[in-house]
């Protein structure tokens, strides 16, 4: 638990603009109290999803929902280690990332249940979680299709500091994937276009090993070794432990401080598991109960528990009356949503155009785009 | 001002590249990107001279790489930057779908209006010359069907400068539709700066027989067509819808109710298409002031052909304009 750079750094050729080599600062372990915060947040992320996985079986919640249960460590430790104001950009797989963020469980969850106290009004749904207060630039349900945008941030952010504010790119775009989107074309075209355009993007590559029910050996090629994808377009590339929430932070702040300061876009493949299905209809067929409960066994929130009780005193009472508190927090959040009402109707018809607009029935005139002429 | 007047006379392409250093001009939050739009001056020199005066952070030259080039620039327009992505040509657009119809049209409603889009892609739709299949697309039916997104054709020069203005300052994404066939075409462009208000047609011709309804540069053929007929003694009404999204059925409706005859000119294929919500509106809108049911001119329902006679054979022309107009009012 105490190494301070990534466990593999592939020493692909620097950035022939900028001659950017990779030079990792030791980042150390944080302090207790913000540890015992991370492990509040997977806590919260776990709890929130068993409590989402029950109201998708009361069919308080519809569609599709994805499950982020095992993955937790990864959106605790990488969004700890940028700045509130970074964007962030998600797949579908995005409610734990969401909490991470910072957003409150309740509006989180009212936003599955399809009600006005959603964070995008009940317009999104589950795969959508979009927060402008905390930066977070939407789950989005086209696998890949946030890749792109997660350029365009941070392409946005660098063009905001220097050609607007006339000062030095200081921000860095996190944009995740799961290994689906890595047979995605855009993906390749976001990390040319990062390249060429010298962004401060991370490419957060979550490898929970299977898109909906292919394992990534029988979907990409080259799964054995993920480092070519991003060598291909000159962008470093390091393998980190996805259950590792303490290593996650090192090497997320490590890559993030270079980011930011090298103006260049970075590759992390973050090795993880999804301890549920692909959504809440896959029976998981596609994979033994065996593999699943080795993978369980090495659990990113049991691991953090484990050194705190080592390392720092922290008692079991601790953990449990943390769970407690946790538990009454979500429990809280899905009163809330339940309690938060429909969207009302007029809603059908609004934020589709930033002026008021419509609808088309074809036999009756939408409302003209009132000021706008 | 509405219409095209005074001394100066410029290209259209000298009118678009007008239109963005105006507004690069005002706005910093403004950029060009697109395939060849800085070095190479643009594939049609819409872009010419601009990388001199905003240099290569503004003006921006793209790999051939739509769907990656679009959504990034969607997501810069997320952030409140306002991109102006150049399709060197709409038919490449297809490869980027997903991007300009999933993320553009529909991020402010996906995101319960905290994220809005304020982005112009821009470029050549319709047939350019012999182009043959893939690379004459018209695409005004395929994505007028997308709630989320403007939708404009300019018809001249003067056009292209004021819709293109307006495009830009629009806080919603805006699929501004040029025509290569009209680049090299000139017009009375003024030195002011101005604007033309979307959803706002234009009558192109006063008549009191017949009203032909189009965009773009099926417009010209319109008007050929209505002094051709003028000769026979039909005297046509010509409209120029000038945006699609939203559509001015009010004014296209005023007209017909006067006429009572009515033919749509529309350059994509006939099926599901711009041309038949028109038509259907006018159904809907005159049901009692109609002598006839509208009628449609569109290229052919097939594929576009390389072959010059069949190129020609296959898009709207004044001939077929002429013959649906006589159809309409009962001179066929």
């Amino acid at each position: 638990m105490t190494n301070t750079s990534p466990k593999s750094v592939i020493p692909s050729e620097p950035s022939k603009k900028t001659g950017a080599k990779l030079n990792f600062s030791n980042v150390p372990i944080p302090e207790k109290g913000v540890l015992l915060g991370w492990l509040r947040q997977m806590l919260l992320i776990r709890e929130f999803e068993v409590r989402t996985m029950q109201a998708y079986q009361n069919r308080l919640i519809g569609g599709f929902c994805h499950i982020y249960i095992g993955q937790e460590a990864i959106a605790v430790g990488s969004i700890a280690a940028v700045n509130d104001d970074d964007p962030v950009v998600l797949a579908y797989r995005d409610h734990g990332h969401a909490l991470a963020r910072g957003m409150d469980p309740k509006n989180c969850m009212a936003e599955m249940f399809g009600r006005i106290g959603g964070c995008a009004k009940g317009k999104g749904g589950s795969m959508h979680m979009f927060d402008a207060e905390h930066y977070l630039y939407g789950g989005h349900g086209i696998v890949g299709a946030q890749t792109p945008l997660g350029t365009g941030l941070a392409f946005a952010t660098k063009y905001e500091d220097e050609i607007i504010n006339g000062g030095k790119s200081n921000h860095v775009t996190l944009c995740y994937l799961g290994d689906g989107a890595l047979n995605q074309g855009c993906f390749y075209e976001a990390m040319n276009l990062a390249s060429l355009q010298d962004l401060p993007v991370i490419f957060v590559l979550e490898n929970n090993r299977y898109s909906m029910g292919t394992s990534i050996e029988r979907g990409t090629s080259m799964a054995h070794d993920l480092r070519v994808k991003s060598e291909a377009h000159g962008i470093h590339h390091a393998i980190v432990d996805g259950k590792n929430v303490i290593n996650l932070y090192q090497d997320f702040k490590s890559i993030a401080d270079w980011c930011r300061e090298e103006s260049r876009p970075f590759f992390v493949e973050a090795q993880t598991y999804r301890y549920k299905g692909h959504s809440m209809s896959d029976p998981r067929k596609y994979r033994t109960k065996e593999e699943e409960s080795n993978e369980e066994h090495n659990d990113c929130i049991d691991s953090l528990c484990a050194y705190l009780r080592e390392e720092s005193d922290v008692t079991e009472d601790a953990v449990k009356q943390m769970l407690r508190q946790v538990k009454s927090q979500v429990k809280q959040a899905v009163e809330w949503a339940k309690n938060s009402p429909e969207p009302p109707i007029e809603e059908l018809y609004t934020d589709v155009y930033t002026d008021h607009w419509g609808p088309y029935t074809g036999t009756s005139k939408p409302e003209m785009l009132e000021g706008d002429a | 001002m509405s219409v095209a007047t005074g001394e100066r006379v410029i290209e259209f392409r000298d009118a678009l590249r007008e239109a963005m250093s105006e507004e690069m001009r005002n706005d910093t939050r403004v950029f060009l990107l697109g395939e060849e739009v800085a070095q190479y001056d643009g594939a049609y020199k819409v872009s010419k001279g601009m990388l001199d005066e905003f240099g290569e952070r503004r003006v921006i030259d793209t790999p051939i790489s739509e769907s990656g080039f679009s959504g990034m620039a969607i997501g810069a327009a997320m952030r409140g930057l306002r991109p102006i992505v150049e399709f060197m040509s709409w038919s490449f657009s297809l490869v980027a779908a997903d991007p300009i119809l999933n993320n553009a049209a529909k991020m402010l409603y996906m995101s319960g209006g905290q994220f809005g889009c304020p982005i112009v892609f821009r470029g050549n739709d319709g047939a350019g010359g012999q182009l043959a299949s893939t690379h004459s697309w018209s695409v005004e039916s395929l994505y007028a069907n997308v709630p989320g997104i403007k939708m404009a054709i300019p018809y001249d020069a003067y056009d292209a400068k004021g819709l293109l203005k307006t495009a830009i300052q629009d806080d919603n994404p805006v699929f501004f539709l040029e025509s290569e066939r009209l680049l090299s075409t000139t017009a009375h462009v003024p030195e002011e700066a101005y604007t033309i208000p979307f959803g706002k047609a234009l009558t192109r011709r006063v008549g009191t027989d017949c009203t032909i309804i189009s965009f773009g540069r099926p417009l010209h053929f319109c008007l050929e067509a209505a002094e051709e007929l003028a000769k026979e003694g039909i005297d046509c009404e010509v409209i120029d819808g000038r945006t699609i999204r939203p559509l001015d059925i009010d004014s296209m409706v005023t007209s017909v109710k006067k006429t009572s005859a009515c033919v749509v000119v529309d350059q994509s294929w006939s099926f599901a298409s711009v041309g038949s919500e028109i038509a259907s509106q006018i159904h809907a809108f005159c049901f009692d002031d109609l002598d006839n049911h509208v009628y449609r001119v569109h290229s052919d329902d097939v594929p576009t052909p390389y072959a010059y006679n069949l190129e020609q054979a296959y898009l709207p022309n004044s001939r077929k304009i002429c013959e649906a107009v006589r159809q309409a009012t009962y001179n066929a």
